[in-house]
């Protein structure tokens, strides 16, 4: 068996494009350039972190499914640990993005990694909102007669239902988390990848 | 590399500089670690709100004329759900369109609804064993167009009245619609009716509650509960949550349309409002390609408070 | 509307207070929350990060 045989193999391409593109001192560097010196640059990981714990109450509360926590004190606790979450990842997810955005954080071949980041924030605003409507309380009952309106008028209402509450919770605990948690890790990988932006070289630009 | 100029919103000088130690690993244990202290306390602190659900029953019994009122409006075609147009119904000229685009219509009927059918005469059809009821539904049945139109005419100009648990209404040459009417508050009360809207009578499982939420949100007795607790529509209502608890905060752009001209006195607000959040969305995910918008950071020079060490040397 | 059984130590199952400003409307929660993310926005530009003058080092 000769190595142009073995290197031909698909396996091994991919295998040199993964090492290529990101080695594994950029997916898990020990080091980081000395101007990433600010509280600003712990939003995104906070974020991170606040995702892990939505993802977790979110993966609890499935074991009892989702009515048990109006009447348990336990499913209510881990309710609000999910609605707490959700919060702080909105906030945490919110002052990253105004940061990033006065870093210019896209420059430097990096407006994927910003466009990545948007679409995240659409997604968890839509993952988010189905959950409000999946939560079989006066709450999800009002927010989902209100918002028909609004989504009837686009003509997506015709095919997401937000008065079918079977829907919106699959839409809640599958599509959309998938959703989000994938383009999550794409956005992180990204960020590997490219490393964080640099400060405006003033100097230059001046 | 081309030999463009370098665009300081565009381009950068990669860093070559000193770099300083990153623990990755413990920095993420670090921020799970504080954001789960952080949540655990929120929610011993706060706990989360939750409401009943608003039942038919609940309503029947709360306010049982505004939901014979309602009920009634099911039957003439006057209620909300009636007038609806796509995708419930074909209702000329009911739905909303941005411009030349009629997406709503055009989408046409995917979730057919017919109130009269499936709010009034569909539930009662289920009660069985009761004369007056079968003896109502088949003289409406056998009814004709101009009998039905002149008894709802008529009915029409009377004001249910609610005392000793009964529907009360002065006689009047309605047909079979006060039979059918007070039938249909007993159902609501006794709590049959929203089992029955659930199936639509077909099904025994059921995860859609489009037909009893669209017949609660029909009557005013749900929006008052909403109203009471700041939910409403032109009360930034998306954003908010029942009790005093922190609501979709990040949508308040999106609510924020709703409360001022022209939106709030359009009759296309949520076509409109929708358009508007799709261009502001896609300018927010495009905005490194969009000169100007682009440009705010290196203008406005909020960068050098977060890299002041940086430029400090 | 009953409130829920597990109230948390500071009951928030009342109904809100709300900012009543020509067409604004907010409720004191999601004020409060938009307030301190502006604020955390604020103090993460200019409290001083822990570390940030030491001194860096090469690193090929």
């Amino acid at each position: 068996m000769s190595n142009a045989t073995i290197n031909r193999q698909w396996t091994t391409r991919l295998r040199k494009r993964v090492e290529g593109v990101l080695p594994p001192e950029k997916l898990l560097p020990d080091t980081q350039p000395s101007y990433v010196a600010s509280w600003i640059y712990v939003f995104g990981v906070a974020t991170l972190a606040a995702l892990g714990l939505v993802t977790l109450s979110g993966l609890v509360l499935a074991l009892k499914g989702p009515t048990w926590w109006h009447v348990s004190n336990v499913g209510h606790f881990v309710n609000s640990v999910h609605l707490w979450s959700v919060e702080v990842f909105f906030f945490s997810m919110v002052i990253h993005l105004w940061g990033k955005f006065f870093m210019a954080a896209w420059r430097g071949n990096r407006s994927l990694t910003w466009i990545t980041g948007g679409v995240t924030f659409m997604a968890s605003i839509g993952t988010a909102f189905t959950g409000y409507v999946s939560q079989t309380n006066f709450d999800s009952q009002w927010i989902a007669t209100q918002a028909k309106d609004g989504i009837n008028s686009t003509g997506a209402g015709a095919y997401f239902n937000v008065l079918d509450l079977g829907q919106m919770l699959m839409w809640h605990i599958t599509l959309l988390p998938l959703a989000a948690i994938a383009l999550t890790g794409l956005h992180v990988i990204l960020v590997r990848k490219r490393g964080v932006v640099p400060p405006f070289a003033d100097e230059v630009s001046a | 590399m081309s030999k463009k100029s370098f665009n300081p919103d565009v381009d950068v000088i990669e860093w070559t500089g000193t770099q300083r130690p990153y623990d990755i690993i413990k920095e993420g244990t670090i921020a799970l670690v504080v954001m789960s202290l952080l949540v655990v306390m929120l929610s011993v602190l706060f706990s989360s709100p939750d409401d009943r659900p608003a039942t038919l029953r609940q309503w029947s019994h709360s306010d049982p004329v505004d939901f014979a009122t309602t009920a009634f409006s099911e039957l003439n075609g006057s209620s909300g759900t009636a007038g609806y147009g796509q995708p419930y119904n074909n209702t000329p000229n009911a739905t909303q369109t941005i411009g030349p685009l009629a997406l709503q219509r055009w989408m046409g009927v995917r979730i057919p609804v017919h109130p009269a059918a499936d709010f009034v005469l569909a539930p009662l059809a289920t009660l069985p064993d009761n004369p007056a009821i079968v003896a109502a539904l088949q003289q409406w049945k056998l009814s004709s167009e101009s009998e039905r139109t002149m008894w709802m005419g008529y009915y029409a100009k009377v004001t249910p009245s609610f005392s000793n648990g009964a529907l009360h209404l002065p006689d009047v040459n309605a047909g079979p619609i006060p039979v059918l009417m007070s039938s249909l508050t007993a159902m609501a009360r006794a709590g049959s009716l929203d089992q029955s809207l659930l199936g639509g009578g077909r099904n025994y499982y059921s995860t859609d509650y489009t037909r009893p939420l669209l017949f609660l949100a029909d009557g005013n007795w749900f929006g008052g509960l909403a109203a009471k607790q700041h939910l409403s529509g032109d009360q930034w209502g998306m954003m908010n949550e029942t009790g005093s608890y922190p609501g979709q905060a990040w949508l308040w752009l999106y609510t924020f349309w709703y409360q001022v001209p022209p939106f709030s006195t359009s009759e296309n607000a949520d076509s409109l409002i929708w358009g508007l959040m799709m261009v502001l969305t896609v300018i927010m995910i495009f905005v490194p390609f969009i000169p100007g918008v682009r440009s705010i950071p290196r203008r406005t020079k909020v960068y050098r408070l977060i890299w002041r060490n940086h430029y400090r040397k | 509307m009953q409130p829920s059984h597990l109230a948390g130590i500071v009951n928030l199952d009342h109904p809100g207070h709300y900012i009543h400003f020509h067409w604004l409307l907010i409720s004191y929660g999601n004020a409060i929350v938009i307030a301190l993310m502006m604020a955390t926005f604020v103090a993460a530009l200019f409290l001083p990060f822990p570390g940030a003058r030491r001194k860096g080092h090469h690193h090929e």
